[in-house]
């Protein structure tokens, strides 16, 4: 059995283990050691804190950009000249394949989570989100089933289907090994959490917002989350539904999908990409609300065309539903069905680029200040228009039997997710950091990484473009020296390693900046406009001493202009005790048993499943017998805490 | 900015405030994961409704669904999402006798529609028509299955709330799961109705 369990026998893969065994036993060394045990438990696991739920989720996300990064250095290297024998074909797969699981899902939306998390109830004037306790629920089960697909490395084996699992390759007929089931796991488990997240941003932002804080007058950052967790809410009900059917084909021996027994294997490609397709602008809405706030903060304007952006946004989400069969123009689904998706593809473009005007009619004029938000904000434009067009060169039906599954595609969706989506992250990682821990990251080092990453970028991608056209199609490890791709991959798998620099960089920025930071004393670090800058930085675990009354978009600029013309400040009202909800462990521990129960599952080991399903049903009905979930802050415990944050300031 | 007036707008005691709210704000949260489950119960329908042609050569819809046991479900089912409302109109008597007496009963009638249902199932099962026999099989069983086991939760969750309202009497934390199970076995019914419809009359 052990022969099956622990993977052996391949030089990397002992290396990883050895090193996943010394990480945990260093870290476990060091926290025993510093006797910090009680303090991560009281403090961090059983939080319910927004703020440092936020913070953890960026941390996971981090993490989980290396893992990525490093698989994306694996391929590129195996690339990198013909008949390399670095990765076999088998190992290969699995490679691209965790590569393109742990970027979308266990990276992208966990930062996308955390950013959430950090800004959006301090934007809208909130003491908090909606349902503090299914937020930590929400993070429990993304971290559990990140770490159950991360193990699958090490133990039992990795999915190697790729990141979308088509089958017949993911039935038991393709994939006979336990790697596919790790899949279904780990992104059920982290899926769930990720939809109660969708529910609790929205019911945040429709119902938490300060008084007076109007639709038309959020921060346009919050109005992405809302469109991004109404496309959530519509989209991961689906995703559930089709992992859940693909299990009960490997599991119960179902039809739903084989080639045999009566199943439709196309119907799980329709499915999935019904879920992909409005993922990917899950992913970049928000990247497109952080750069519309970061470019009014620092070219000092109003945002150009508020309510065209809002509509954006909007449609964009709506639409994101109607294009998920242009994935598969080459499977035979007739001139009519490839038409209508094609336009609706097209459509999309409409309101992006809505946007991306609206961006440079905001900066047109504006006293720009280039700090590490702003630079990324200014080198994801360009990359994402380029990127946008290729997607529009894709959308068009005929051209797609040409450009299908070879490496111009891969060229594409990594320009609009590094430089959208990971760029946007990036950008509000900066822009929030000063929010999150009280200093600003520094911007020497940054500028470094910032340049690292960019010409990193262009290096790698754009002649992936140029392979493509010249026939090179995705997932494949070897290829033959007279094709005449080698120059071009070999300059595309140095420019990987120069975004690697650029990461090993922002690294260095943080670890740099936490030991010779200068405190940020105003809490308003960048000469703000929104709420979440009206308050001290770090955020008082309320957040808010007192309830700010809002009367117009961008209130917090307009406050600024109001005090400096002198307009008299109402007296401040009395400070009220706080209502505020309790830490709990039951998140965690309900996380636990979740991983037990995914995990016997994924072994077929019903001796596992059971108690851990059993421990799932008893965690929750322990939550609902349990009455004494909030407390009051009193008065003199806010007061002081406000005066601590005024002498600071000083 | 100028800060919110004070929230004693309220009127009741300072304990109370705020809780009040957040009682709201969960129902509401209830419904838009209502919406996500209907989502849900539309994906599976979605499949079924492309696959019930897929028999395989196993047992076809007319040749496996016995109608009166799924109309003594239906009426069972119905009763019993009427067995709620009538819980919720005592609660708001304020009677809790007549609110927990009525919870046992819907509970009782939840929990005989389902062994109708698993009943069903094992006589199918030993008719040779299971999960594996066919994508029709399959995607029925997994239909009918979803909503049986949304059922079984629903049974536990308002045996739960029964227990609280022994121990707390009717709050407005008691109240507030009160509404929301009945609101979610109400949603049951309605899915029952299609299913109901799509699997059984259609078939
Ligand atoms: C950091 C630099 C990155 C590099 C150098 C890189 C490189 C690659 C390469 C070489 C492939 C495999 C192509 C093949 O299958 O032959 C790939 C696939 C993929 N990448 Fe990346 N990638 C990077 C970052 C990202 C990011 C940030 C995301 C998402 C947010 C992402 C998402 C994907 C996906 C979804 C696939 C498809 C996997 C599959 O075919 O199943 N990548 N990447
Ligand atoms: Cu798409």
């Amino acid at each position: 059995m052990f022969g099956t369990f622990f993977i052996t026998g391949d030089p990397l893969i002992l290396g990883a283990q050895v090193s996943i065994g010394l990480v945990s036993l260093a870290a476990i060394f060091i926290v025993t050691y510093f006797k910090k045990w009680k303090w991560l438990w009281t403090e961090w696991i059983t939080t319910v804190d927004h703020k440092k739920i936020g913070i953890m989720y960026i941390l996971a996300a981090i993490l989980m950009l290396f893992r990525g990064g490093v698989d994306a250095l694996l391929i590129r290297t195996q690339l990198a000249l013909p008949h390399l024998e670095f990765l076999h074909a088998g190992h290969y797969n699995a490679i691209f394949t965790t590569h393109g699981v742990i970027m979308i899902l266990f990276m992208a939306m966990p930062f996308m989570f955390g950013l959430f998390n950090i800004a959006v109830p301090l934007q809208i004037g909130a003491r908090d989100v909606a349902y503090p306790y299914l937020n930590s629920l929400s993070f429990w089960l993304f971290f559990i089933g990140a770490m159950l697909f991360n193990i699958s490395f090490v133990i039992g084996g990795s999915p190697d289907a790729g990141w979308l699992a088509y089958p017949p390759l993911s039935e038991l007929s393709g994939s006979p090994g336990i790697g596919q089931n790790f899949y279904i796991w780990g992104i059920q488990i982290s899926g769930i959490g990720s939809l109660a997240s969708g529910i609790n941003f929205v019911a945040t932002i429709l119902k938490m917002r300060a008084p007076g804080m109007k639709l038309m007058r959020m921060p346009m950052f919050t109005w992405s989350v809302l469109a991004s967790s109404l496309t959530i809410m519509f989209a991961f009900p689906i995703l559930t539904v089709t992992m859940a059917m693909l299990f009960l084909d490997r599991f119960l021996g179902a039809h739903f999908f084989t080639l045999d027994g009566g199943g439709n294997p196309m119907m799980y490609v329709n499915l999935i990409w019904m879920w992909g397709h409005p993922e990917v602008y899950i992913v970049i809405l928000p990247a497109f609300g952080i750069f519309s706030d970061i470019v009014s903060t620092f070219a000092k304007k109003k945002l150009f065309g508020y309510k065209s952006m809002v509509f954006a946004l909007m449609s964009i989400s709506i639409l994101s539903f109607f294009t998920w069969l242009h994935h598969f123009f080459t499977m035979g689904s007739g001139a009519d069905v490839n038409a209508f998706f094609a336009i609706t593809t097209m459509v999309i473009a409409i309101p992006t680029g809505v946007k991306v005007f609206n961006w440079l009619f905001t900066l047109y004029k504006g006293r720009i200040n280039f700090s590490q938000p702003m630079l990324w904000t200014i080198a994801f434009i360009p990359c994402f228009v380029i990127g946008g067009m290729t997607g529009v060169m894709l959308a068009v039906a005929p051209a797609d039997f040409q450009f299908h599954n070879s490496y111009f595609l891969i060229a594409h969706f990594h320009q609009v997710l590094i430089g959208g989506v990971v760029f946007g992250y990036f950008a509000g990682m900066y822009y929030w950091w000063p929010k999150m821990f009280g200093f600003k990251l520094d911007e020497k080092i940054g500028k470094w990484a910032f340049w690292f990453w960019n010409i990193g970028f262009y290096v790698c991608f754009m002649p992936q473009y140029a392979l493509g056209l010249m026939g090179m199609t995705r997932r494949f490890n070897n290829y033959d020296t007279d094709l005449g791709w080698l120059p071009l991959n070999i300059v595309s798998t140095v420019g990987a390693f120069i975004m690697g620099l650029g990461f090993l960089f922002q690294i260095w920025q943080i670890v740099y900046s936490l030991r010779n930071h200068k405190k940020e004393k105003t809490g308003d670090a960048w000469d703000g406009r929104s709420l979440e800058w009206s308050i001290p930085s770090p955020a008082p675990m309320y957040n808010f001493a007192r309830l700010p009354q809002v009367s117009s978009q961008d209130e917090w600029w307009e406050e600024k202009e109001r005090r400096a013309a002198g307009v008299p400040v109402e007296p401040a009202q009395p400070l009220e005790p706080i209502h505020m909800p309790k830490n709990s462990g039951i998140p965690f521990i309900a996380s636990i048993f979740w991983f037990i129960f995914g995990f016997g599952l994924v072994w077929d080991w019903l001796w596992m499943a059971i108690p851990g399903f059993i421990g799932i049903v008893v965690t929750l009905f322990a939550r609902s017998f349990s009455f004494d979930t909030d407390y009051y802050i009193p008065v003199d415990e806010v007061r002081r805490s406000e005066e601590a944050a005024l002498k600071g300031a000083k | 900015m100028s800060q919110a007036v004070s929230h004693g707008s309220h009127g009741h005691g300072h304990d109370d405030h705020g809780h009040h709210d957040q009682e709201s704000l969960k129902v509401f949260g209830f419904w838009l994961f209502l919406i996500t489950d209907v989502l849900l119960f539309g994906t599976v329908f979605a499949t079924y409704i492309v696959l019930h042609h897929n028999t395989n050569g196993g047992p076809t819809p007319k040749e496996l669904f016995e109608m009166p046991g799924v109309i003594w479900e239906t009426f069972i089912l119905l009763t019993s999402s009427f067995t709620s409302g009538l819980a919720v109109l005592q609660m708001h008597k304020g009677n809790k006798k007549g609110l927990i007496g009525w919870l046992i009963i819907t509970v009782l009638l939840g929990l005989s529609f389902l062994t109708l249902e698993i009943t069903e199932f094992v006589n199918m099962a030993n008719e040779g028509a299971t999960i594996s026999t066919s994508a029709f099989l399959s995607s029925f069983f997994t239909l009918v299955g979803t909503h049986g086991l949304h059922v079984t939760v629903g049974s536990f969750w308002i045996i739960g709330v029964i227990i609280q309202l022994a121990r707390h009497g009717i709050t407005d934390v008691t109240k507030r799961k009160v509404t929301i199970t009945s609101l979610y076995w109400h949603f049951l019914d309605v899915v029952w109705i299609f299913v109901l419809t799509i699997v059984y009359l259609w078939g």
